[in-house]
């Protein structure tokens, strides 16, 4: 597989009053055509900054340090001017709440245009022509007449096909989700992930599908990503990582996580809560909620190491792990 | 989990609920209809699961059923008493029974009050005869009981994470010594470890405390999670109300199954083989409804007829509830029901 982006190294740290705070350390990540890889952790994970760095829409006192290679561009470092030749055309992003990432006082057609004019050179009517194109490929019904809507006069769910036709005009390589199904109903979020496998599947986009819900991974996701404090601590492929997961963090996401065809009579969550990224525990992040812990993850950080089928973990702990000692 | 002769704590009667909602300065107001002909019981001791999509009322039914919101028409009786009718002085004191946790926990807590004045609050409006030292002494039984540490009692809303709010929200609502909690979205805000800690800690607080609950969640595995029956709300309407094993295995009405195939299951050989009978289209606006049965507009089996007549809320085997003209006609495969 042709490998789209290579993220190497890369961390992210933002500058408070006096100190710093690291909020991604030592990323490093492949991604190939037409591959969906999930990004999974809780809030603090550095799971969207992360991104938002690749993008370069950090804020204004954030730092990224490594390369995220495109090709032979390193998207990081380079001058806002320079990174338009590549966002939106090559690679975009969409977030969970479509109502703040659309211009209110714009017409969806204006805005979906204003790219191809821009990217593409296209003239305004063929532009207006291609957007109403790429909203009925999307899936809202009587496009022509939606397009001459304004944001707030869509519901949810058509704001954010509106904001998938928008990441998609140019046919970009690479679509970063940040939550994109979160803020929406079952029934609409189930439309939008059958969407993203058309994407992938017909399209050969690659899809980064940054989530805290593992239920929506299962469903579209080759490989994960999961992150804590900052760091990945499990990669792999889905199915390895849900039947068979070897860190103890992932076990317990697992296990919190409601499952509608089996009702157990509790769920068995990870205990305590995630670490403030600026008073990260002493050796593994994780150590204080896991119930696997022993005195060498109290003092020494685990890196991350490859175990075989293309499957890396962050944790010295070897034995077994059973369903309910991590409560 | 049920007595075997279970007392009607609540009973909701033909309820209804409009909003009128402005259209222009000078345009008539339209009339948005929230709740119509709402008929069900809530029995002592049970979780009472409430699912829909967004502005289907299910929020706006818990808020009726507090009086945080006036009904039109209907009666919601508690213990044979109808709240409706009650003056507000009445209802002010009937409040130490009826309680209520938001969705929003840092939103809900009043930022300039200390966690302890948050959790003594209701106590000094409800039960004014508490002396100061009487008050903390429950002020600190209540956070024991909610997992949250003595020493915080001085402690400002916004030291606390999500969790540890929603877990002020539940001390307040649970001072009162409640029978009954409205859990309005009550995780949904939360980190899934978390969220899993809050719904092991409502379990166990309704089995030490003999709590009964109303919970609403757009969540269907959550919801299945938590609750002994659960009621299908479309467009402020009922159209199923059954035990949560009903509701999963053999569900009667088209919309409690298109719901049921678009939750996400986390496995991912199931979510391979999985049917979904995606939805088609949104929630049709509840200002101007689709004629006969609501649902007909998004529904795969809806027949010419369905547009003429409404469905009436039918009583079928085992109590359950369901409004669908063709429900009776509708096989469904077994392993359909998941899509699995």
């Amino acid at each position: 597989m042709k490998q789209v982006l290579k993220v190497e190294d890369m961390s992210v740290t933002f500058a408070l009053h006096e100190s710093e705070v690291h909020a991604v350390r030592e990323m490093n990540f492949a991604l190939s055509e037409g591959e969906t890889l999930a990004v999974v952790g809780e809030s603090g994970s550095g799971k969207s900054q992360a991104f938002l760095a690749i993008m370069g829409l950090l804020a204004k006192n954030g730092r990224t340090g490594g390369r995220a290679m495109m090709g032979d561009v390193n998207l990081i470092g380079l001058a806002p001017k320079q990174l338009d030749v590549y966002r939106g055309k090559d690679i975009a992003m969409i977030f969970q709440d479509p109502m703040t990432s659309l211009n209110p006082t714009l017409r969806v057609k204006t805005q979906l245009a204003e790219v191809l004019v821009k990217h593409r050179g296209f003239d305004k009517g063929k532009a207006v022509k291609s957007a109403v194109e790429m909203l009925e490929r999307v899936g809202i019904p009587e496009p022509a007449k939606r397009a001459n809507a304004y944001p707030h006069e869509l519901s949810g769910g058509m704001r954010q096909r509106v904001m998938i036709a928008m990441a998609l005009l140019c046919q970009p390589k690479i679509l970063i989700a940040d939550e994109p199904t979160t803020a929406l109903d079952v029934t609409v979020q189930a439309q939008m992930l059958d969407l993203f496998k058309t994407l992938t599947d017909d399209f050969g986009t690659s899809l980064v599908l940054i989530t805290h819900d593992l239920g929506v991974v299962a469903g579209v996701a080759d490989r994960m990503m999961v992150m804590y404090g900052g760091r990945a601590v499990e990669k792999g492929v889905t199915d390895d990582l849900f039947y068979d997961p070897r860190h103890p963090y992932t076990l317990g996401l697992l296990h919190s996580t409601p499952h509608i065809a089996k009702r157990a009579e509790r769920l068995d969550p990870i205990q305590g809560l995630p670490p403030s990224l600026e008073h990260l525990p002493k050796g593994c992040s994780f150590n204080p909620r896991c119930a696997f812990a022993f005195d060498r993850c109290l003092n020494e950080r685990p890196p991350l190491t490859e175990t075989g089928n293309g499957r890396e973990k962050a944790c010295f702990y070897e034995g077994p792990m059973t369903y309910g000692k991590v409560a | 989990m049920m007595d075997q002769t279970p007392i009607n704590l609540l009973e909701i009667k033909n309820l209804k609920k409009t909003f009128a909602i402005s259209s222009g300065l000078f345009a008539r107001p339209l009339t948005l209809t929230a709740l119509e002909n709402i008929n069900f019981t809530i029995r002592q001791g049970e979780t009472l699961g409430i699912v829909g999509e967004s502005g289907c009322g299910k929020s706006t039914l818990g808020r009726c059923i507090l009086q945080l919101l006036s009904p039109d028409e209907g009666q919601v009786l508690w213990l044979g008493q109808d709240l409706t009718k009650l003056p507000a002085e009445e209802m002010r004191k009937r409040r130490q029974d009826l309680q209520i946790i938001f969705q929003d926990p840092l939103a809900s807590l009043n930022p300039r009050m200390t966690v302890g004045e948050i959790i003594a609050d209701p106590l000094r409006t409800l039960r004014p005869e508490l002396k100061k030292d009487e008050r903390r002494a429950r002020v600190l039984k209540t956070m024991e009981a909610v997992g949250l540490l003595p020493e915080m009692i001085n402690r400002y809303p916004h030291e606390f994470s999500g969790g540890q709010a929603q877990r002020i929200g539940i001390a307040r609502a649970l001072i009162t010594e409640p029978k009954l909690i409205v859990c309005d979205e009550p995780v949904s805000a939360l980190d899934v470890s978390i969220q899993a800690q809050i719904l092991n800690l409502l379990s166990e607080l309704k089995d030490e405390f003999g709590l009964t609950l109303i919970f609403i969640s757009h969540n269907l595995s959550v919801v299945r999670h938590v609750s002994d029956r659960i009621l299908v709300l479309y467009l402020g309407r009922i159209v199923e109300l059954a035990t949560g094993d009903e509701i999963y295995e053999d569900p009667k009405h088209p919309y409690t199954r298109a719901l049921l195939t678009a939750v996400p299951i986390p496995d991912p050989k199931l979510a391979r083989q999985r049917n979904i009978d995606a939805l088609k289209g949104e929630i049709p606006s509840p200002i101007n409804p689709p004629s006969g049965c609501t649902f007909r507009t998004r529904c795969r089996f809806a027949k010419p007829f369905c547009a003429e007549q409404r469905p009436p809320l039918e009583t079928i085997e085992g109590g359950r509830l369901v409004a669908c003209h063709r429900w009776r006609e509708i096989e469904v495969p077994e392993e359909a029901v998941l899509g699995v």
